[in-house]
């Protein structure tokens, strides 16, 4: 039985509803902020409904012929699950941050009617049933996310939004000019586990690769790629939450999910593996993890810091996804997710740092686990769990990472995992040194504004739920069970 | 299908009631427009469902009477000039009122009376520029188009647009001599001047000299560079509502013919190719490094014509035969999309220069003011401009880019992707000013109230906005059987 309505409802609970956000007033706080979150938990509830239903296997499909060959179709496969289970439920903690954070602002309405079709993109991205459609959502998130980019409004926010737009759109052009190409030697090209070429990397194999190239340009400027990272340091000068909405949830995200598509839906594994571009794809996020590690050590900008980790942690999912081995795979998957909770935590926690005290360098950090306890403790779970220290949920990912390099006969890959985490703790654990075991300033600045709930309660939660994924990344609906049900499903 | 010769007849008439009855003048303007909107739709439904048809006006056969002919392409024109005017006739009501008021500007009162006419006129050339099937029908209905034309641009009354206005009558006027040259040598060389005659031609010098006329009479009146010299004035210098008609509507006449003949000019067009190709290209380069450096935002949108006129032709120029490819319909669909976004973008425009008091491009970011229904418009039409997606534009370039893929010819790849780049580069001039806010804007500042203009603006953009997604529609029109 195929359901075709599921997906179209999850899909508006977000379009739908950024219009109207986008018309009301910017004024009406109390009505903007029950329409944001009444959406945001009807959406929710319907990816928990999808998940148990993908679960149970049924399909879900919405189709709409654009042109002759060219269709828009969603669908909900297991993947998808995993990253609109992401953005549903991170979407709607950091609208609770964002309402907090924004309090008093200018031109919110703007602010949250595009923050909404950011996720909307998202939610396209994730239910996209083949590249085509991959393609549109990923450049509507690109045009969505520009005007949150430059929210704050000041010479420096428009400087960034310029960097960020040539960096995205020049990757989009990459991206699709590598879809036509495709589309043109082999028709419409759905997602399929284990890849929907057929005979053609037999035929062409030489265009195939520059087209694979193409593509992975196209999404890894959004997976900030090293070297196609340079804009993601660079939007940090966004408001707190539109970076925690850029790092964890929506565009590093869809550049990593297109990874995935890539490589397991239209390419799939084994081709990608005859073609020899597995090994590439593995070294240039090797590369990339070393790169963003190394950088990340001598930003003290806090921001800047995370941004440089994030660069890094990203690709532990294209490391994954391209070691080419189910163990890899399932730690790659799992860290999609894991890497998205831990990383909201630390933003979250970091604009609270900013907003409550004013701290925005890391040598200003001294004493705020007295200053600012609650914060401090998410920040410290979120570090730890970058750093993995068991049980947190970044130890599950690497774990599963590192077994996969053996599984692989890449023992390198330990070596990298190794000095990698080595250096994690060496940008994190001065932080944390600094915070909980040096005394305040002994004039500590005077506290800037009152934390209330709506900025404190979500990085507890997401801090709450790193340990929850790992002390119980056995369950069967935890980011580990379902990685290894997507995985089942990939490799045979 | 007499209701077929209804769209010209129609909208000369209400013309005609229009300069008469000139109190009622938008009255039949109005009534006109909607009905002959009406007929557009009914013809494009009917050509979908039972293919091209024909009328001899009066019963007479072609060599001595005139014969309109209808077929998926030209209904599709069709419906794309009544999908605009409707649009830019909202502005031009809200603008210029519907009836006389007892106090009244006079400027006001002349521009309601000398738009409606001029507009109707323009439509009904139009819709029989579409349907004419023969070379000597459509130099008569370029005569019209281009003299109502010339009176849009006149319209506000300005030195400037006078003066545009005089230049645009002088080159319309070449253009038209040249084409009327060439129809008759093509008569003389070959016997007859239907639109299948120009592989006739190739053995003949008269024939060739006849080609060469023919194409660049079209050049002319298509402001395809580097004859795009009297365009940028004339549609920057226009009223809002002028300024679309002229950029969305006009210059597709000689586009269309253009594609015509190339998709029937068989090893003629072969040999074009190549330099219409290059005259494409260098309309994208010239267009966009003008509207780069444009100081203001109503020159920078008719040079943004400049350059999408060039990628149009590009289009048109590798069309190929329409029985095995179908890269001609990017042509199309391209031609579509233009005219939706950039009359959005004119009318848009026109409502952020009110608000202003100015167009200057320096002096958007006026800090009492803050970003209002108008600018959005603009952004949104700039996406379709540039082809991103959804927007019909995006469609477009895909199946453009498809068919250059499929014909192996990257060059014309490379120079599609780097005249996209240019159009963001210019647009986003503009684009990014839409978003200001933070410390560029006053705490008090005031938001544009709404008008029939932005109104107008939002709807044609959000129509090429979501065009792309029901690209369906117009390509199921164009994928019928060409009358040739």
């Amino acid at each position: 039985m195929i359901e075709t309505w599921l997906p179209v409802a999850i899909l508006m609970t977000s379009l739908g509803v950024a219009p109207v956000i986008l018309m009301i007033p910017d004024g009406a706080r109390t009505l903007r902020t029950t329409v944001n979150l009444a959406a945001a938990s009807v959406k929710v509830c319907l990816v928990g409904w999808l998940a148990w239903q993908v679960a149970r296997g049924t399909d879900f499909e919405a189709r709409l012929p654009v042109a002759p060959g060219l269709d828009l179709v969603l669908q909900a496969d297991a993947l998808s699950v995993l990253f609109l289970a992401l953005s549903a439920v991170l979407w709607f903690l950091t609208t609770i941050y964002a309402v907090g954070y924004l309090e008093g602002g200018t031109d919110r309405s703007r602010f949250f009617g595009f923050f909404s079709l950011c996720v909307a993109a998202t939610v396209g991205i994730a239910m996209s049933g083949n590249l085509f459609t991959f393609l549109i959502f990923f450049e509507v998130l690109t045009l969505a996310t520009w005007p949150l980019v430059v929210h704050r409004g000041s010479a420096e926010a428009h400087r960034a939004g310029r960097i960020y737009l040539a960096y995205t759109l020049g990757g989009g052009l990459a991206l699709t000019l590598g879809t036509i190409w495709l589309y043109a030697l082999a028709g419409d090209v759905t997602f399929t586990p284990q890849g929907t070429l057929g005979n053609l990397p037999a035929e062409h194999p030489v265009t195939l690769r520059i087209i694979f190239l193409l593509l992975i340009a196209g999404v890894g400027v959004k997976a900030a790629l090293v070297p196609l990272h340079g804009w993601l340091p660079i939007s940090m000068v966004a408001p707190a939450p539109v970076s925690a909405l850029l790092h964890a949830v929506a565009v590093v995200k869809a550049g990593a999910f297109g990874i995935m598509r890539i490589v397991y839906d239209v390419f799939g594994v084994e081709t990608t593996q005859a073609l020899g571009l597995a090994m590439p794809l593995a070294a240039a996020a090797a590369v990339t993890i070393i790169w963003g590690s190394l950088r990340a050590l001598t930003q003290d900008d806090l921001k800047k810091r995370l941004a440089y980790s994030t660069v890094s942690q990203v690709s532990y999912i294209t490391l994954g996804v391209a070691l080419i081995s189910p163990v890899a795979a399932i730690g790659g998957l799992a860290h999609l997710i894991h890497q998205g909770i831990m990383k909201i935590t630390l933003f979250l926690a970091a604009g609270n740092f900013a907003e409550g005290q004013g701290v925005k360098k890391v040598s200003q950090m001294d004493g705020m686990g007295r200053l600012m306890p609650g914060a401090t403790l998410a920040f410290t779970v979120g570090a730890l769990g970058m750093i993995g220290v068991p049980p947190l949920a970044g130890f599950v990912s690497k774990w599963y990472l590192a077994a996969g390099g053996l599984d692989a006969q890449a023992p390198l890959v330990i070596a990298l995992l190794a000095g990698s985490s080595l250096m994690n703790a060496a940008y994190f654990l001065p932080i944390l040194h600094r915070a909980w075991f040096r005394p305040p300033p002994e004039t500590p600045a005077p506290r800037l504004r009152r934390i209330g709930w709506m900025l404190a309660v979500p990085p507890a939660i997401t801090a709450g739920l790193i340990l929850a994924a790992g002390l119980l990344a056995n369950a069967p609906f935890s980011p580990l069970g379902w990685t290894r049900f997507i995985v089942s499903l990939e490799y045979i | 299908m007499t209701d077929t010769s209804l769209l010209v007849l129609l909208p000369f008439l209400a013309a005609l009631a229009a300069t008469i009855h000139a109190r009622g003048a938008a009255g039949w303007g109005l009534a006109g427009t909607v009905a002959s909107a009406g007929l557009a739709a009914h013809l494009a439904l009917s050509v979908h469902a039972s293919g091209p048809a024909s009328i001899a006006i009066g019963g007479w056969a072609a060599p001595l009477g005139i014969t309109l002919r209808a077929d998926g392409l030209a209904a599709l024109m069709i419906a794309m000039t009544a999908l605009v005017g409707l649009g830019v006739c909202v502005q031009a009501l809200a603008a210029w009122g519907l009836r006389p008021t007892a106090v009244e500007d006079p400027r006001r009162a002349r521009m309601r009376m000398g738009f409606w006419p001029l507009w109707l006129s323009t439509l009904a050339a139009l819709n029989g520029l579409y349907l004419s099937g023969d070379l000597f029908n459509l130099y008569v209905t370029f005569e019209i188009l281009g003299l109502a034309a010339v009176g849009l641009t006149a319209l506000s009354g300005t030195r400037r647009a006078l003066r545009a206005a005089f230049d645009y009558l002088v080159a319309g006027l070449a253009g038209s001599l040249l084409l009327l040259l060439g129809v008759a040598l093509a008569y003389a060389a070959a016997g007859r001047v239907d639109l299948g005659v120009l592989p006739l031609l190739a053995d003949s010098a008269a024939g060739r000299i006849a080609i060469a006329l023919i194409v660049s009479g079209v050049g002319l009146k298509a402001a395809l560079f580097p004859l795009h010299f009297w365009m940028p004035a004339a549609h920057s210098s226009a009223a809002p509502a002028a300024s679309a008609i002229l950029s969305a509507l006009v210059v597709k006449g000689a586009l269309y013919l253009a594609l015509r003949l190339l998709l029937e000019g068989g090893l003629v067009a072969d040999a074009l190719r190549w330099g219409l190709i290059c005259l494409g290209a260098g309309g994208m380069a010239w267009g966009s490094v003008c509207a780069l450096r444009a100081d203001r935002l109503k020159l920078l949108v008719a040079y943004s014509t400049v350059a999408q006129i060039g990628l149009i032709m590009l289009a048109i120029s590798v069309a190929g035969d329409p029985l095995t490819g179908t890269a001609w319909q990017a042509a199309a669909l391209l031609m579509l999309s233009h005219a939706l976004a950039k009359a959005a973008m004119f009318l848009a425009v026109g409502r952020i220069a009110e608000e202003l008091g100015h167009d200057r491009i320096s002096g958007l970011n006026r800090s009492d003011l803050r970003p209002g229904a108008a600018e959005f418009a603009f952004a949104i039409a700039a996406i379709s401009l540039i082809g991103l997606p959804p927007t019909a534009g995006f469609v477009g370039k895909w199946v453009l880019i498809d068919g250059l893929i499929g014909q192996g010819a990257w060059p014309v790849v490379a120079l599609v992707l780097t005249g996209t780049v240019l159009s963001v580069a210019y647009l986003s001039r503009v684009v990014s000013r839409c978003l200001r806010g933070g410390p560029h804007i006053a705490p008090g500042a005031r938001r544009p109230p709404w008008r029939a203009g932005d109104v107008a603006a939002i709807g044609l953009a959000f129509t090429a906005l979501f065009m792309g997604l029901l690209s369906a529609a117009p390509l199921a029109l164009l994928n019928g059987p060409l009358l040739s």
